[in-house]
């Protein structure tokens, strides 16, 4: 049954459904794969009878005669960021490396309500700060995709979602969570020729997922195609009394709703996004779009979104300071590591356990975030960035005057090297530039599959929508899909 | 307004006591301000502690509604802004008992603004008159938790149970000028959290404490520096500190020397502050609006219904009770001061308007006098042998009602009462049985005060020859005469009538 991991969450879901083959069938065929697939370290913990389990209470309901949850029989990765019960949750830190939750994250337990079973626990960016994965601690994650130029140069899937965007992209899994801080579903997803979706800031619950950025942190999903990504997507999302910041909306059956039909809508192409030393693949693929949704019957128009140079640098203040304050309850106190050397007071506790639990990218970001928060450098930095980003918001409230959703590249660039941008952290952070303003601005976003640059490597594109119009992101990116055709598949080599 | 007189003299001359008090209100609620866990007080050290309290990887706070609501009906009982939008912020800096790293408190948007709180004139406390304390603001905040540094040789041990629970900050501003002030301001603040009903203002189990800012100044001119004294948890200990800082201060300038602002600890055993820490060494706490909550947005329906709920406020009692009730203006300030002083007294009150069947005004002197000299005499007298619950509003008014019909004396009205409160009998029931009536008999009275008139001739005649004060001594053998069980109207009235008629 080794064809089973070529399927995915739709297909899988309708399958067992349908008894063309049962949860568990699906479930094994996936901890197989999972278990082959070790040398892209994609995992760091994996949890094959978590699975099991799931799939055989899914068997079992179905042979009742009971009803089945949107994601029933569906074996998922789970982002190392979300606390699973009882499974280690390290946020791919040193700190928290041992640290096995009391307690299940929302958007967790509300996929293992609807069916799912988890594969394992993802690796990714150390708390999720990082563009190429290569901030773990526990390694990097290797992207599946090789060059087809012969070489056999480890590659990134992206980050901070590398594990996820390598399982989904590899066969691995059909589908996996993802967080998203200012680009951390897309832009991994970009690289590795998936899609991946983060909905409207509030639409998933924070709640027992490892914060970075609150204000910019937004679980979503992974998977495939635009479909599986809307079927995941509407089994994670909820209001969440216990997240202040959840939005208290209905959950509106996306994936039932999906059209191509992209007649009478107005897509914006946002002029700022054309930077200067465009890599001219990446044009290409964007005019590409412009033809795709064209052709779905859109009506394109160019619009202006005049603060868009200044996303990243506020982002870059914003988020570090938030990150700052978010991770000082790693102390070595309560959970997690504690380094107590010989005669050591607390604050010497703190600093030996800060100074061995987080990596060095962890680390420059709290620097960057306890400067600009401090005594004398709030309002230059902090307040100012947080002027910047209701400019940025405001941008965007002023475009959908003149357009229904905005199309731009996902990434400058196609996947790169492992080490290759590691020592210019500011080239890394560069990544995230056209994902960074739709994370300011809280505002739902997904990158699509759209075509492979000359090294046969994916490229992605972005669409970017009104708040809580998920429907008119996943149908802008379905018009795309049919279009773009995309096929490719990284070959088996591991 | 008269300004205080109160001055530390120092070597060079006067100096005036300038103090601003930062009171932390524990907010009477069920769970804590952003958790679920209990508040109670007294429980095992870490039997109170939500999944958010010790501050688990992906815990977030919910604001609890109740506690926003009591520090609303605070605000608007000392008559201030309420901020219909406020926001809170994060005061950053690592100490165990704090486990994220933070606390949620409101720096930049509180939730009530500028307020004001009367004290009330008191002589004898050296404040000549009634004076208006400016309240710049209250917020609302987490406490932290407790470190125990004596329960084992070489570790500390950390109990989150108070850790999230709701505080309110009540800041002054530093309208103050003697400790006398002070302790007036601290009272008559707890008076009014206990009235609301929004913190139970019990000193002893930290529910209220205060930091204490203190500076000194030649009078007129502008303020000196000030240093504050945390936590200080009684009203004692708030007026000692402003005695000790203001002297140690005047002292350190007059030898030549700065006062530096400061943090200081009170230390009652010495009765002296030491410094905690200076400025130099102060945190740097990088507040920030903290990102997993949105602003607070008030609506007018929470609003009114805040305001509905507020009870009949210190000031406003005091005044209908010197106005309708007729009150003298000290029984009327002793009678509001407690929550549980009025509550008796209006209590008592109604039950005796209501047997006496007049209105309360009618009744009120009687009633206050009962409440607080003669009822308080009695149960001081009996001492632990006084069951406290028999002291029901029913005996009370029952008794204030015989000794209104002039059926008991005020002596016979205290005996009934210290053999209610002993036993619990009926008071009619007592009277009749122990014999504590008295006579109102004209005739029977008239016999005996004919008898003392002609026992006493001599007397007689010098009362009739000018000597009026010897009323009183035919008063006395009348009652003697009957052991004490004479209505004393009706053995004057009849004394005036044969003597002086």
């Amino acid at each position: 049954m080794n064809d089973l991991t070529d399927l995915g969450v739709k297909a899988i879901r309708d399958g067992v459904a349908a008894g063309t083959f049962s949860a568990r069938e699906v479930a094994e065929a996936f901890n197989a794969a999972v278990a082959a697939a070790s040398q892209l370290n994609a995992f760091i913990v994996t949890t094959p009878e978590h699975a099991l389990a799931a799939a055989d209470r899914v068997d079992a309901a179905r042979a009742a005669g009971q009803p089945l949850g949107k994601m029933a029989g569906v074996p998922i990765g789970m982002k190392d960021l979300f606390a699973t019960h009882g499974v280690q949750t390290t946020a791919a830190s040193h700190i928290l490396e041992g640290f096995k939750p009391q307690y299940e994250s929302t958007v967790s337990q509300n996929l293992w309500n609807a069916g799912a079973g988890m594969l394992g626990k993802l690796n990714m960016d150390q708390f999720a700060m990082g563009s190429s994965n290569e901030t773990s601690h526990f390694g990097n994650v290797i992207s599946p995709w090789r060059r087809a130029d012969g070489g056999n140069a480890d590659l990134t899937p992206g980050g901070s979602s590398g594990g996820s965007a390598a399982v989904v992209s590899g066969r691995i899994a059909p589908a996996a969570t993802g967080t998203d801080t200012g680009g951390s579903i897309r832009q991994p997803a970009a690289l590795t020729g998936i899609a991946g979706i983060k909905p409207t800031y509030g639409r998933c619950s924070r709640w027992g997922v490892v914060a970075f950025a609150s204000s910019l942190d937004q679980a979503g999903s992974m998977a495939r195609d635009v479909t599986d990504c809307a079927i995941m997507l509407e089994a994670m999302a909820g209001f969440d009394p216990k997240d202040a910041t959840s939005l208290d909306l209905p959950v509106p059956d996306w994936s039932t709703s999906l059209s191509p039909d992209m007649r009478g809508k107005r897509v914006g192409i946002p002029r700022e996004y054309r930077v200067e030393g465009m890599d001219p693949v990446i044009d290409a693929l964007w005019q590409q779009g412009v033809a795709w949704v064209k052709d779905a019957g859109a009506e394109v128009v160019e619009i202006s979104l005049p603060h868009t140079s200044y996303a990243l640098a506020a982002y870059y203040i914003i988020a570090p300071a938030e990150a700052s304050s978010n991770l000082a309850r790693y102390d070595g106190v309560r959970y997690g590591l504690r380094e107590l050397p010989d005669g050591a007071g607390l604050q010497d506790m703190y600093a030996a356990t800060r100074a061995a639990g987080f990596g060095d990218e962890v680390k420059r970001r709290i620097l960057i975030g306890t400067y600009v928060l401090s005594a004398g450098f709030y309002d230059a930095y902090y307040n100012q960035a947080q002027k910047v980003r209701a400019l940025i918001a405001h941008d965007f409230e002023r475009a959908w005057g003149e357009c229904d959703v905005i199309l731009t590249p996902t990434a400058p660039n196609a996947a790169f090297a492992l080490g290759e941008k590691l020592a210019d952290p500011l080239a890394m952070y560069l990544n995230d530039v056209f994902t960074v303003p739709a994370s300011l601005a809280g505002l739902p976003a997904m990158s699509v599959p759209a075509g492979l640059d000359a090294s046969g490597l994916p490229l992605g594109l972005q669409v970017i929508g009104k708040p809580f119009d998920e429907q008119g992101v996943l149908d802008a990116c379905l018009a795309i899909e049919h279009r773009a055709g995309f096929a490719a598949r990284p070959e088996k080599w591991w | 307004m008269t300004e205080s007189t109160y001055r530390i003299h120092g070597a060079t001359g006067e100096w005036e006591v300038v103090i601003g008090l930062e009171v932390h209100a524990q907010v009477t609620s069920h769970s804590k301000l952003f958790s679920g866990a209990s508040t109670q007080f007294g429980a095992e050290p870490n039997a109170q502690v939500s999944l958010v309290d010790a501050a688990m990887p992906g815990m977030l706070p919910v604001p609890n509604r109740e506690c926003i609501r009591q520090a609303v009906r605070t605000g608007m009982a000392i008559e201030a802004e309420i901020n219909r939008w406020s926001r809170f912020d994060r005061k950053n800096y690592f100490y165990a008992d704090l486990p994220q790293g933070y606390q949620i408190s409101q720096l930049y948007h509180p939730l009530v603004g500028e307020g004001q709180l009367l004290i009330e004139a008191d002589e004898k406390a050296g404040i000549p008159e009634d004076k208006m304390i400016g309240i710049e603001r209250i917020h609302v905040e987490q406490d932290a938790g407790k470190l125990m540094h004596d329960q084992h040789p070489t570790m500390s041990y950390v109990d989150l149970n108070r850790c999230g629970v709701a505080l309110m900050e009540i800041v002054s501003r530093p309208d103050m000028r003697s400790p006398a002030e002070a302790g007036a301001y601290v009272r008559k603040l707890r008076a009014i959290l206990r009235y609301v009903g929004s913190c139970d203002g019990n000193m002893e189990e930290g529910s209220m404490r205060a930091d204490v800012n203190v500076s000194v100044r030649r009078p007129g001119e502008e303020y000196g520096t000030r240093t504050e004294t945390k936590n200080v948890n009684s009203v004692r200990f708030v007026m000692a500190v402003i005695e000790s800082e203001a002297r140690r201060q005047v002292d350190l300038i007059e030898d030549g020397g700065t006062v530096v602002q400061e943090t200081r600890l009170y230390d009652p055993d010495r009765n002296e502050t030491r410094s905690m820490r200076s400025k130099e060494d102060a945190h740097d706490y990088r507040y920030f609006p903290d990102p997993d909550l949105l602003p607070l947005e008030l609506d007018e329906a929470f609003l009114a219904e805040c305001r509905a709920s507020l009870p009949e406020l210190p000031d406003a009692k005091r005044r209908r009770y010197i106005d309708v009730l007729g009150l003298s203006p000290y029984n009327a300030h002793v009678l509001t001061a407690e929550v549980e002083t009025f509550a008796r007294f209006e209590t008592l009150l109604a039950e005796t308007a209501r047997a006496l069947g007049k209105g309360e005004a009618e009744v009120a002197t009687q009633v206050a006098n009962w409440s607080l000299s003669v009822a308080p005499g009695v149960v001081n007298a009996l001492g632990a042998e006084a069951d406290m619950a028999n002291a029901t509003a029913q005996a009370q008014a029952a008794i204030l009602k015989m000794q209104d019909a002039g059926e008991i004396s005020g002596g016979q009205a205290k005996e009934i009462f210290e053999i209610v409160l002993k036993t619990g009998r009926d008071p009619a029931e007592i009277a009749e049985t122990e014999g504590l009536k008295q006579l109102s008999d004209t005739g029977a009275i008239e016999a005996v005060v004919d008898q003392v008139l002609a026992a006493n001739a001599d007397k007689v005649a010098e009362y009739k020859a000018g000597k009026q004060a010897l009323f009183g001594f035919f008063v006395g053998q009348v009652m003697k005469a009957m052991a004490g069980k004479g209505n004393p109207g009706v053995v004057n009235g009849l004394l005036r009538a044969k003597l002086d008629g």
